[in-house]
């Protein structure tokens, strides 16, 4: 009896904690399909209608291209930068290491808004003209100290004696980076890329205050809500879910599958 | 390929620390030198040092007579093998072998059965395109030296590899090693606590001990002549009895000790030639004492009578504790041969050759 009342709570706040976090989620994908103008109960039926007007209007899809060719690229600076202080760090004795690793970290605390207006300034001050290549840059600079952190920490001793024994081998600093250092250290480097594509292609504020013309898909979907709510926000919201998730599954299946496997 | 070493006045400290003091060290081209001493005698520091990983605060390494105190080691024609093996693990073995040649831009193929040729010298070549995690510690331990040995050094460093090894597995590792080494001609300098690994193995041994070479020479002659007593208790069982110099004869010496007089000859004093007066010990192996009974040997003398505390046997021998009776409180630790029956209580003649003691200063040589 008492048993099965404590099964009772675990399940209801198992069901509770998850209904909290994916209901609403839940909720924008099946109204996505509305067969109707307003995603709002009751649901009238289902329909791929929202979708194909989704991928018919060019603003959205370029919005969507945009958006992965910045979190592409922008991650990908954030690696190889995150990798080369990260290596830095660890395998040479520089003046004030441990400040300099508050500083390269230092970004992850200051609030995304006040990222946006510094480079805002300077952007303006140096002359450069707002584009896709200036919310980039924003999002390097949130993603870097993610991907410094997430590198370094993975940079043990143990790996010291594999690059000495490379170096002995006749190995040059450059080639022992890449030829040894990253492919040892890929589970982390691929684990800091994904997670720096996910923040990056939805963040928002950088994005909105960093663009002028060509903007990213959570922009494009900001002026799209200014509108009113209508089914195809939905489905573009849902869209975005849906590669964010995909995302997930990449990171889940090529680092924490490969990192089990290496340990055994 | 080969070459000979020379270290000439090597000294290394870290902050305060004396690692090395002041290491001189010839070595000839072709030889296999294993650097023997206790954690922390500076062993693995001197290792780094001939292989260029630290330079020598001062003195200078000799490479077959080129000056190579600066030279990096990926220009030194040494490789290290090291304890931890630092395999390439994202690498299958033949690309592990072959990497030192892709440094050295030979091309993909000619490398490839290059690497193949020296992963089947160490009976690996059917597993060229597995990765280390797949091997056992003896296998990663031979892909270790195909690599090390694939660019074809002059000198071939060890950093205690075979530490992580079991026993048997070891034992069949240092045989491996030393008939490769014997085939190929390499130099190699292999570093080891392990004295009887070191006598297994060596041409010569060196002793180390706090930064400085205790002894330097054969492994027969650093066990039975050992030159210090550091050098003598490391390589094995040995009894230490400190005495006096008394008298001097005609290459011989008469040194008091608790025993009475024992008369030594000069050979007997293997750090050099006494004076009359000084203090010396001297040191006796457990296998050198016999018992009275199976004296057929008229070079052995009578050292002491003595009564047996306690035995065991070992198989090989009869280990066993003697109380001498004129100094009760030096006990002394015997390897009697298989055949004598002792019991403890019983009181024996101990006998033992002098030709067989030696005697050496009695604290540590320091230089």
């Amino acid at each position: 009896m008492r048993r099965q009342l404590s099964a009772v709570i675990s399940w209801s706040y198992f069901v509770a904690i998850y209904g909290f976090i994916f209901l609403p989620v839940g909720v924008l994908v099946l109204f996505s399909f509305q067969d109707g103008n307003l995603p709002i109960p009751p649901f009238n039926g289902a329909t791929w209608k929202w979708y194909a007007e989704v991928f018919a209007d060019d603003k959205l899809t370029s919005a969507l291209g945009n958006s992965l060719m910045v979190a592409f690229l922008s991650s990908l600076l954030a690696c190889v930068l995150g990798f080369c202080a990260a290596y830095g760090l660890a395998r040479y004795r520089l003046p004030g290491t441990a400040f300099q690793r508050v500083l390269l970290t230092a970004p992850m605390t200051v609030s995304y808004l006040i990222i946006a207006l510094g480079l805002l300034v300077v952007f303006n001050w140096v002359g450069i003209r707002l584009s896709l290549w200036t919310v980039g840059i924003g999002h390097v600079v949130i993603n870097l100290p993610l991907c410094f952190a997430i590198i370094y920490a993975s940079m043990g001793d143990h790996q010291k004696n594999i690059e000495r024994a490379a170096r002995d081998l006749g190995a040059s600093n450059l080639q022992i980076m890449i030829l040894i250092t990253a492919p040892i250290l890929m589970p982390s480097i691929l684990a800091a890329f994904f997670l720096s594509i996910t923040f990056s292609w939805d963040e928002f504020i950088i994005a909105f205050l960093l663009s002028r013309f060509e903007v990213t898909l959570p922009v494009e979907i900001w002026s799209l809500l200014r509108s009113g709510l209508n089914p195809k926000t939905n489905a573009i919201g849902s869209v975005v879910f849906l590669i964010s998730a995909v995302l997930l599954v990449l990171l889940e299946i090529f680092v924490f599958q490969g990192r089990s496997k290496d340990d055994s | 390929m080969t070459a000979n070493l020379e270290l000439q006045n090597i000294t290394r400290t870290f902050d305060d620390f004396t690692a090395i003091d002041n290491i001189s060290l010839k070595i000839d081209a072709g030889e296999f030198i294993v650097l023997l001493g206790p954690s922390g005698c500076g062993k693995s520091t001197l290792l780094s040092i001939i292989g260029g990983f630290l330079t020598p605060t001062s003195g200078r390494v000799l490479i077959d007579g080129k000056d190579m105190t600066a030279v990096p080691p990926s220009i030194r024609p040494t490789t290290t093998m090291f304890q931890d093996y630092a395999l390439f693990p994202h690498m299958t073995l033949r690309d592990n072998v072959a990497f030192g040649l892709r440094m050295r831009n030979v091309g993909r193929s000619e490398r490839a059965a290059k690497a193949e040729g020296f992963l089947d010298m160490v009976g690996l070549k059917a597993s060229a395109g597995r990765k280390p995690h797949e091997l056992s510690g003896g296998q990663r331990q031979r892909v270790a030296l195909a690599r090390a040995l694939a660019v074809d050094p002059d000198l071939l460093l060890l950093d205690e590899p075979l530490g992580a090894l079991d026993m048997n597995l070891r034992r069949q590792m240092q045989d491996e090693l030393k008939a490769i080494q014997k085939d190929i001609g390499t130099t190699f300098v292999h570093v080891t606590h392990d004295q009887e690994e070191a006598m297994a193995i060596a041409d010569r041994i060196v002793v180390m001990n706090s930064g400085i070479i205790e002894d330097y020479g054969k492994p027969t002659d650093i066990y039975m002549y050992p030159r210090s007593i550091f050098a003598a208790g490391f390589m094995g069982e040995v009894n230490f009895v400190p005495g006096r110099v008394t008298a001097e004869h005609d290459n011989e010496y008469d040194v008091e000790t608790v025993f009475g007089t024992t008369r030594l000859s000069t050979d007997s004093f293997t750090a050099g030639t006494p004076n009359v007066g000084d203090e010396t010990t001297i040191c006796i192996r457990p296998e050198q004492f016999r018992p009275a009974s199976a004296s057929d040997d008229a070079n052995r003398t009578t050292l002491c009578q003595a009564e047996v505390v306690d035995g065991a046997f070992f198989g090989t021998h009869f280990r066993c504790h003697l109380k001498p009776e004129n100094a009760p409180d030096l006990i002394l630790v015997a390897h009697m041969p298989q055949s004598t029956q002792l019991k403890a209580g019983d009181r024996i003649d101990v006998l033992v050759n002098p030709s067989d003691i030696i005697a050496v200063p009695p604290v540590a040589l320091a230089s």
